[in-house]
């Protein structure tokens, strides 16, 4: 068995329907961008699952530490006066 | 941050994301065992489904009508589609497509036992969608719900699609079962044949599965072989019946007090000959999935090549260097 470099891996993104999201839903490999964009329609929307494919090479991506305690997420964990729920504000006022 | 770096930390840190009934992702630290037991697992599912698209394939070309071809196409390539969404949630874990590919082909890894069995007649089309796709549901349901986000999201995608196939198979069996004395007869000797290596896919019995207690544990399984194999007989009586064949168990009734079907255990030793390479085709599907991808090779070897002349061309016209 001949042995290949590995195509690159894309990660797809299908926008479901036109107002939505393109939205992740699972990786392929391809040898270029072209090729992932028709492999991701056979792929993953075979059943009429999307109007729109991103295609994005997995190495390009720029992540956040994996860690759920990052120090990157610690401003928003002590500041509950961003919630609505922060504020008591009597029942009978309306339409807050 | 330099806390969870400690090892006891990121096992505690595991636990508690499992016993949350949380998922775990792929770039979160896990033990080394349950990375392995996943590969394992997420790779013999998504071999299965490549080397499954063989014995229907058999019947491509032979669909007795334009639309039954269709819809053998259309599930042949669902199968190609389902090993695709597995193999990328079994790369997650550190492994390449390329080692996968060779694992299958030296038989380091394995694939559902049920896919050494052959096609023998049109009817097995419908049976497999029925029995054989049937049982599948029952293992993958509750795989949706599974402890690794990767494999869980794969299995919710395939879900979707199996109850097509099921449906295909079940609606093709009720359309030969209206015709000929000869097409019925066919029907019962496809089901005959297919009942016991599909009891067979839930794997041994409970005492004998060494690795359920742990995968349990781990949330990577849900419930044990013996409890989908009895959700899966229960769940085809009504259709056997509905659909007018025996199920050749003659043990097989109604147990009021268990309010669960009593059933004959498939041979066991056949099984374990059939996962150990002596079944009657897996040297056949071996050799077919090799010589597909040693077919192939020229394909992807023209496809890399022209990716790169386009990326050499691209990098000309911008900075009007070559290279």
């Amino acid at each position: 068995m001949t042995v290949q470099p590995e195509w690159p891996l894309y990660e797809i993104f299908v926008r479901g329907k036109r107002g939505l999201n393109h939205v992740h839903v699972g990786s392929l490999h391809a040898a270029d961008d072209e090729m992932a964009v028709r492999h991701a329609r056979d792929v993953y929307t075979r059943r009429n699952e999307g109007v729109s494919i991103w295609a994005v090479r997995a190495d390009l991506i720029v992540a956040s530490s994996p860690d759920e305690k990052d120090p990157l997420f610690d401003p928003a964990g002590d500041k509950v006066y961003r919630h609505p729920t922060f504020y008591d504000i009597p029942d009978n006022v309306p339409h807050m | 941050m330099t806390d969870t770096l400690q090892p006891d930390n990121l096992a505690l840190d595991f636990d508690r994301t499992i016993e949350r009934h949380d998922r775990i992702e792929p770039r979160d630290w896990m033990p080394e065992k349950y990375r392995a037991t996943l590969v394992r697992q997420v790779a013999q599912h998504a071999h299965s489904e490549i080397i499954g698209m063989q014995p229907e394939g058999n019947w491509i070309t032979r669909a007795p009508s334009l639309r039954r071809k269709a819809i053998l196409l259309a599930k042949v390539q669902d199968e190609a589609g389902h090993g695709l969404y597995l193999y990328s949630a079994c790369e997650t874990l550190g492994v390449t497509r390329a080692e996968l590919t060779e694992k299958l082909i030296s038989g380091k890894q394995k694939y559902s036992s049920i896919f050494n069995y052959p096609t023998l007649s049109y009817a097995d089309v419908g049976t497999i969608g029925w029995l054989v796709d049937g049982a599948a549901i029952c293992n993958q349901v509750p795989l949706c719900r599974t402890s690794y986000g990767p494999y869980g999201r794969a299995m919710i995608r395939i879900c979707k699609e199996e109850s097509f196939h099921q449906r295909q198979g079940f609606e093709l069996l009720m359309t030969m079962m209206s015709g000929t004395d000869e097409q019925r007869a066919m029907v019962q000797e496809s089901v005959d044949r297919f009942w016991w290596p599909s009891l067979m896919m839930f794997g041994p019995p409970d005492a004998e599965s060494p690795n359920t207690a742990q995968s349990m544990a781990w949330g990577i399984k849900r419930d044990t072989n013996d409890d989908l194999r009895q959700k899966f007989v229960d769940m085809s009586v009504p259709q056997a019946e509905a659909l007018g064949v025996t199920l050749p168990d003659p043990a097989l009734r109604w147990n009021e007090e268990r309010g669960h079907h009593d059933f004959s255990q498939p041979d066991w030793e056949e099984f374990a000959a059939v996962v150990a390479g002596s079944g009657p085709c897996n040297a056949q599907r071996i050799a077919h999935r090799k010589r597909a991808l040693d077919e192939g090779a020229w394909v992807r070897e023209a496809a890399t090549a022209f990716a790169a002349s386009e990326a050499g061309a691209a990098h000309t016209a911008a900075t009007g260097e070559t290279r």
